[in-house]
């Protein structure tokens, strides 16, 4: 029966990782590039949702709604300051500017605030629910709960409104989008600003759910996160959540079976399996790249 | 003729720099504050003209070199303190582990290709790092005890081995095949030129250097820990090569000397001075993508008259 709950626990831990990666997989989707200032998106959304419950007194729903506004709009900046420029320049070129961008949002926040850890409010009374002698952790539900409410709502705004068919369309063929009247620039703004939403609301739950934040945080989920949309199989939407699922459960029993010291090596060492084996992902299809 | 002049002109250069900093040290005019930087400028360089030949000669974008660094502080270190081995051998062994994970690394992972190579690579080296994190014998996290053994002799050494080599390397037939993998892959596969060989070649010879720089940081201080060796390093790596120009060997060598004497000034100040540092990472890449000297060499820019013409 343990078994029920460690795999409850990795859901929870998974839908986070998902949350993160479906950013990633989106901008990478449609840019084409690695954007590792998405982690800190996630840690700053943390820290401003650690501001509004704590300092700022408002309850976990608005609290939620304005991390995810906040990092939205922290993300369409960084993506027209600092990525704009890059469209055209060598995939190192960019690849290091988003090093850059993202050393430069952790050690802001450090210089402002200094390194040391938060710790998160308590906004839920700490409960267990019995199901069938199963005992699972009223915070593990109710992450999963809105993470799932995201995803949808994710999948709505893909596949059901004009904004995502255009985004559909620019990570298609940029250029044939531009030729049918899409504005690419602003298509490309809003999937940064949904990227970014999706993380910001992450790093609230990650707040609520660890209760410990700290301005590096976002590293090292940011990095499993690119490990979850590769796994899934990079720029598809499914994919991604499948793949930051299927981490978080195994990073959850590879802790259970007593190495969780090896954790972090695990994600990494799913990682270079995939790569090497299929590196289309799980849900990709092989293409063979065009000469 | 003409190339072996200028190169027993370097030589001789080298040698007057060597001379005159071991005179100094000799008559205590260097106490060991600036003996230690003289080191750590040593390392930095042999880390950044040993990446420099992965990232700006072969193109193959790496971000785990200390990963390669983190094996040769370790196995030097075990030479020497569980083993009693001699220095040299200790850092001959510590190249050579490097270079082993290099190609062991390497092979797999250099089927990939642009980013997918650089978060493998970060895979890479982070599970070495975790590794060492897990190993009882070399002291877990709490880290390894290291006497004090690198010297500016021993640093020097290094140096001048790690430029002599790598820059003939690139100026041989096989560097030119490597710069023309980082030109175009698919034309250079086109042309016969065997890229994964090439590839792995430049990969392993990389880490091999680092190992060395490992072998020489290990010895510098008195522990060495695994938190030392994450991404952090890789990325400071990085970032001596980016600066100097992506595929100037000279331009890694002035990055890493200039930075290393700013960081060690802003020692007191780690956040303002990674601030700095992304900042000028972040500027230097929107307004120069090639990095500060591009593929251009230092000596290139006082060959007033050998201008014109169609050389690159």
């Amino acid at each position: 029966m343990e078994w029920i709950q460690q795999i409850v626990n990795g859901i929870s831990l998974g839908s986070i990782y998902a949350l993160i990666a479906l950013g990633y997989t989106m901008v990478y989707g449609i840019i084409k590039l690695i954007n590792f200032a998405h982690g800190d998106v996630f840690m700053l959304g943390a820290f401003i949702g650690f501001f509004a419950i704590a300092r700022w007194d408002m309850h976990f729903i608005p609290a939620l709604l304005m991390a995810m506004i906040l990092c939205a709009v922290i993300g369409v900046i960084i993506e027209r300051v600092a990525y704009k420029r890059l469209r055209n320049a060598t995939r190192i070129a960019a690849l290091i500017t988003a090093i850059g961008v993202s050393l430069l949002i952790e050690y802001t926040v450090i210089f402002f605030r200094g390194a040391s850890p938060e710790a998160y409010p308590t906004i839920f009374e700490r409960s267990t629910l019995n199901i069938f002698g199963v005992q699972i952790d009223t915070k593990s539900i109710f992450i999963l709960g809105v993470s799932i409410v995201l995803m949808l709502l994710l999948q709505f705004i893909v596949h059901r409104t004009k904004i995502g068919k255009a985004m559909r369309a620019v990570s298609h063929d940029a250029d044939a989008a531009r030729l049918m009247g899409i504005n690419v620039d602003n298509t490309i703004s809003a999937t940064f600003a949904i990227g970014s939403a999706l993380a910001g609301a992450a790093g609230v739950i990650f707040g609520i759910y660890y209760t410990r934040i700290e301005p590096l945080m976002g590293v090292l989920p940011g990095l499993k996160a690119f490990v979850a949309a590769v796994l899934g199989g990079i720029g598809i939407i499914p994919g991604a959540m499948a793949g930051g699922l299927v981490l978080g459960v195994v990073e959850t029993i590879v802790s259970a079976l007593g190495f969780s010291m090896w954790r972090d090596a695990a994600a990494f060492i799913i990682l270079i399996l995939i790569l090497i084996l299929r590196p289309a992902g799980i849900f990709g299809k092989n293409a063979r790249e065009k000469v | 003729m003409k190339k072996s002049k200028v190169f027993w002109g370097y030589a001789i250069i080298a040698l007057v720099i060597y001379i005159v900093v071991q005179a100094l040290i000799s008559f205590g005019m260097v106490n060991m504050h600036y003996q230690n930087m003289l080191i750590t400028m040593c390392i930095n360089v042999m880390l950044a003209v040993s990446l420099h030949l992965v990232i700006g000669v072969t193109g193959q974008f790496s971000i785990g070199h200390a990963g390669f660094l983190a094996i040769g502080a370790y196995i030097s270190a075990i030479f020497t303190m569980k083993l009693g081995m001699p220095f040299p051998v200790a850092i001959l062994a510590g190249a050579l582990a490097a270079m082993l994970a290099g190609l062991v690394v390497g092979i797999p992972s250099l089927r990939l290709r642009g980013d997918y190579l650089a978060i493998a690579t970060l895979g890479f080296a982070e599970i070495i790092r975790i590794i060492f994190v897990n190993v009882d014998y070399v002291g877990g996290a709490a880290g390894m005890q290291v006497t004090h053994l690198s010297t500016w002799t021993y640093a020097f050494i290094g140096v001048a081995i790690t430029i002599i080599i790598i820059s003939n390397f690139t100026n041989s037939r096989h560097g030119r095949a490597c710069i023309s993998i980082r030109e175009d892959e698919i034309a250079a596969d086109a042309m016969g030129i065997n890229t994964t060989y090439y590839k792995v070649a430049a990969f392993a010879i990389g880490s091999f250097f680092a190992g060395i720089a490992g072998a020489i940081y290990a010895h510098n201080f008195y522990i060495i820990q695994p938190t030392a060796f994450g991404f952090l390093k890789s990325f400071d790596i990085l970032i001596l090569v980016v600066l100097g120009g992506l595929g100037s060997l000279s331009g890694a060598v002035i990055a890493a000397i200039f930075l290393t004497f700013i960081s060690t000034y802003l020692q007191a100040f780690p956040e303002t001075r990674m601030i700095i540092y992304s900042l000028v990472l972040i500027l230097v890449m929107l307004y120069r993508p090639t990095g500060l000297l591009g593929t251009k060499e230092i000596t290139d820019l006082f060959k007033f008259g050998k201008r014109g013409g169609t050389k690159i």
